[in-house]
């Protein structure tokens, strides 16, 4: 993943350039290595079939066993206008076969995206097999069932003064590779874009990429029309290459190969899939023809493959990526830098709320009337009247089980209201859902933190902030990073907000728990909410920790509204001017916390159910 | 005009069909509610269970031997299979346990290639079951009618086992909130072995039950696989009853179409499925957010 990333500033395409190198070198090399030209040409193929797949599988988490059905609709589109139709052009019939993929990859994904995680890969199997069926039966007219379309022309370009011609072997190679290149370069593009940023997030935790604003479902489908459009695409190139369409290109077969190939090669690299490829085809051709074990290859490729996921789980490029950082590591004798201590920042910082979408709405800038939940029999929260004032920092007390939470959640829109109404901004957001409402300016931080495991603290940010900037959804998939405006500027005074500058470029698991919490409030903070909502942002922390927190909370606190729920009174009495107390779902009562800490409803609400906390 | 007699018989042939995806789909689906491992070898446990009563039925010629020894080995093998690599999975991503159990899915495959070749093999029902039998109307063959009822008889057991014991409560129990049962005091991995020998037992019965219907070849378990997702989707996740329900309208759907044109049973199949996932995307007897 980030390997990808042009780092070095001097070369910045240096991934290009070595792809190229390699994609040049190879007729030169290989043939001397005792490659047979038609493997390689396979392996080309099944790696630009998985460039796409990688997108989905390896960079959004989105595991499909159905890409078959978008390879051979590809393959077969572009087969039947060259054998069939009389078309001419090779090279526009594959990109006709590659949008009609596209096309019927988004009508799959509206369906297979319905659901998630084992939902989707088995509703991508069942596809797959419906394709087969499909491709043999009603539409074997078209496709020539069981014996495919042969025939298929290999591509000439007439350049005027020579004519170019590509036809099997090494003479084909160079087209193959072309096409190789143009999809990683283009792949490139997109997984170092906004877009890459988001469809990471919604692996590492789709829960909180919704959460921060982004459409996960639109990014979701664009993902898998991107790989539907690499698999239409390679599936045209099959049938160029073999000058036949096989039918088994529909077969979930070779679903399983794509996938096995993948995972062997290594997901979320994009060349993985190529290695992969390699690996796999090489060993065919060596256990088929040199051991002469005959069809008992497949068995033995397949226990490699579960030893394979059992021990190696990032594949060949990820184990080498982890031994080289380990030799790095070992190299490397500097520590690494203390965390920094939390402060204050000092400078006023410019990260205020954005403007109200509402300008001239000036009564509350939250009211909730009559919220009511039920789970089934059981009352969460029961006819709820809340109103919060702009600029006013509200807190939220009650035992365990008062309800809280589950009227943050509402307050978002992650659960709906059995009843009642919600006003923010003068805008009736009941029903809206949490994407939506965070774009309007109404986020919160998590009571357990929900973070992007996987990806540095910067990351975190900059997905949350590319949210704020960006708006729910947008495909500037060859937009670089860079050219965000304003996102630079949003990250950093993020992170100088929560105190988390020196720690940008450290993965989110190697925080401590203290660092975690503040990066959870970050999140929060860099969608820049007009309202903010904090769910015991003081959970867990050590006493010192509390108080550099409630520091952080104030300094944040100038120019938003915020309400902040914790079980920690004296910090809620000191951030808080006014404080709502939650009983059993209902409204206790709600005051200054001089009036609060007085109410004798208060005191048996916490010393009658649930002795020594407030004391605590 | 349609041919009454014919599309009774299918109306069976369905049931039957329908019978056996529920049975095949509950050890799937109790298999996932349980130990949130979707279970891709569950087709190729199908086919071993049919291969491991072939072997006990060249050895003694005894059907009930057969059906015994598919149903037992196929136990034995998914508590082994539990033991040495699933229990590893449990706490990887589900992407990583969906490439192990397709891995394992191969291997099984093509193990039993490797052994037994690609041809077809024929487990005959016993002499008192093969024939016809007469239903007034039309006849029809008496092996299948006397499948359905065995099936039923399974689905009952496996009923009664998950509603009527200590195990089965706790397995359900765990359907709901595994980490409640661990922090119970009950051993979940105990527990969890066992339910994956019997969702593998469940398999490996079926296998063996049908292959007088169906003779075996090492690709059978890969239809089934994709009939037994339609089930769990349409009747959804972690459901008994679901995989019931499931079961039979996959039978009935394969069935019906295939009467009218074979090219067409697995496009009604799925177009059935899209249809529940529009109108109750968590399944007909499925819970909402239990993924």
């Amino acid at each position: 993943m980030s390997a990808f990333r042009p780092s070095g500033r001097r070369w910045p395409h240096r991934v290009e350039l070595i792809a190229a190198a390699c994609l040049i070198a190879a007729p030169f090399v290989l043939p001397h290595l005792g490659s047979a030209p038609n493997t390689v040409n396979r392996i080309l193929v099944w790696g630009l079939f998985g460039i796409g797949f990688d997108i989905l599988f390896g960079y959004t988490g989105l595991l499909s066993f159905g890409q078959s059905a978008l390879y051979g609709t590809g393959g077969f589109v572009a087969a039947y206008l060259l054998t069939r139709a009389g078309f001419p052009h090779v090279t526009t019939a594959l990109a006709i076969g590659m949008v009609a993929s596209a096309l019927v990859g988004y009508l799959v994904g509206l369906v297979a995206l319905r659901r998630t995680g084992i939902y989707f890969a088995m509703i991508t199997v069942a596809i797959a097999e419906v394709f087969y069926f499909v491709e043999f039966n009603p539409l074997s007219e078209w496709t020539g069932g069981e014996n495919g379309l042969p025939g298929v022309p290999t591509p000439a370009f007439d350049l005027g003064f020579t004519k170019l011609s590509f036809t099997t072997g090494w003479s084909l190679y160079p087209y193959l590779a072309l096409w190789y290149f143009v999809g990683i370069v283009i792949a490139l593009r997109i997984v170092r874009s906004p877009v890459g940023q988001v469809f990471r997030a919604i692996r590492e935790n789709p829960l909180r990429a919704a959460a921060v604003g982004h459409d996960i479902h639109g990014y979701k489908l664009t993902a898998f029309v991107i790989a539907a459009a690499y698999a239409g695409f390679a599936g045209g190139l099959l049938g160029v290459m073999q000058a036949f369409m096989p039918p088994d290109a529909f077969m979930f077969d070779t679903s399983g190969q794509l996938v096995m190939q993948t995972a062997i090669g290594g997901q979320g690299t994009l060349f993985g899939p190529l290695v992969g490829a390699a690996v796999w085809l090489f060993l065919q051709d060596f256990l088929q023809a040199t051991v002469g074990l005959g069809a008992t290859w497949k068995l033995v490729l397949g226990s490699v493959f579960v030893l394979l996921v059992c021990f190696l789980r990032q594949g060949i490029i990820g184990g080498v990526r982890d031994l080289a950082a380990r030799i790095r590591h070992k190299r490397a004798t500097a520590q690494p830098p203390a965390a920094a201590p939390v402060a204050a920042p000092h400078r006023a910082l410019s990260l205020h709320g954005r403007k109200r979408a509402n300008p001239h709405h000036d009564g509350p800038i939250l009211q909730a009337t009559g919220l009511s939940k039920h789970y089934g029999g059981v009352i969460a929260n029961a006819d709820i009247d809340f109103s919060v004032n702009h600029g006013e920092i509200r807190g939220i007390i009650g035992p365990n089980g008062a309800g809280k939470s589950t009227f943050f959640k509402m307050l978002t829109c992650e659960v709906h209201p059995t009843s009642g109404k919600i006003v923010f901004e003068g805008r009736d957001i009941t029903g809206m859902r949490v994407t939506d409402v965070c774009q309007l300016g109404l986020t919160k931080s998590y009571q357990v933190n929900q973070l992007f495991n996987k990806l540095t603290v910067r990351e975190n940010v900059t997905i949350a902030a590319l949210a704020r900037l960006r708006g729910k959804f947008r495909l500037d998939l060859f937009r670089s990073m860079g050219a965000v405006p304003g996102l630079d500027d949003q990250v950093e005074h993020t992170l100088e907000l929560v105190s988390l500058q020196a720690r940008g470029d450290v993965p989110v698991s190697q925080l401590a728990y203290g660092e975690k919490r503040r990066l959870e409030i970050g999140l929060a903070l860099a969608a820049s909410p007009s309202l903010l909502l904090l769910d015991e942002p003081l959970a867990g922390m050590s006493p010192n920790e509390r108080v550099d927190t409630v520091r952080l909370l104030k300094s944040i606190a100038m120019g938003r509204t915020m309400i902040v729920i914790d079980h920690d009174m004296d910090a809620i009495f000191e951030l808080a001017a006014r404080i709502t107390v939650l009983q059993e779902g209902r409204v206790l009562v709600e005051g200054s916390p001089e009036e609060i800490r007085r109410d004798a409803r208060v005191q048996e609400a916490y010393l009658g159910g649930m002795d020594g906390e407030l004391a605590a | 005009m349609i041919n009454w007699t014919n599309f009774v018989s299918q109306l069976i042939n369905g049931l039957a069909l329908g019978a056996l995806l529920a049975l095949i789909s509950s050890g799937l689906t109790i298999i996932y509610g349980t130990l949130g491992v979707l279970n891709l070898a569950h087709g190729a446990m199908f086919m071993l269970g049919g291969y491991a009563g072939y072997m006990a039925w060249t050895a003694t010629g005894s059907f009930i031997v057969a059906v015994a020894a598919g149903a037992l080995a196929l136990m034995a093998f998914g508590l082994l299979l539990e033991r040495v690599v699933i229990r590893y999975f449990y706490s990887r991503p589900h992407e990583d346990q969906l490439l192990v159990t397709f891995g394992l899915s191969i291997v099984i495959v093509e193990a039993v290639r490797f052994f037994f070749g690609s041809e077809t093999r024929l487990v005959p029902a016993p002499d008192v079951l093969n024939g016809v039998v007469s239903l007034g109307f039309m006849i029809y063959p008496k092996y299948r009618l006397v499948l359905v009822g065995i099936v039923a008889a399974a689905l009952l057991a496996l009923f009664l086992v998950l509603y009527r014991t200590r195990l089965g409560m706790i397995v359900r129990a765990g359907i709901e909130d595994p980490v409640m049962v661990d922090s119970l005091g009950i051993d979940v991995y105990r527990v969890f072995m066992v339910v994956f020998g019997i969702g593998a037992m469940a398999a490996g019965f079926a296998g063996i039950v049908n292959a007088p219907v169906v003779s075996l070849t090492p690709e059978i378990g890969e239809a089934i696989l994709v009939q037994t997702f339609v089930v769990v989707v349409i009747g959804g996740v972690g459901s008994f009853p679901g995989a019931v329900l499931g079961g039979l309208i996959a039978g009935e759907i394969i069935s019906i179409t295939s009467m009218i044109n074979p090219g067409y049973a697995y496009v009604m199949l799925f177009a059935a499925m899209t249809l529940v996932l529009v109108m109750r995307p968590h399944g007909l007897l499925g819970t909402p957010g239990r993924e």
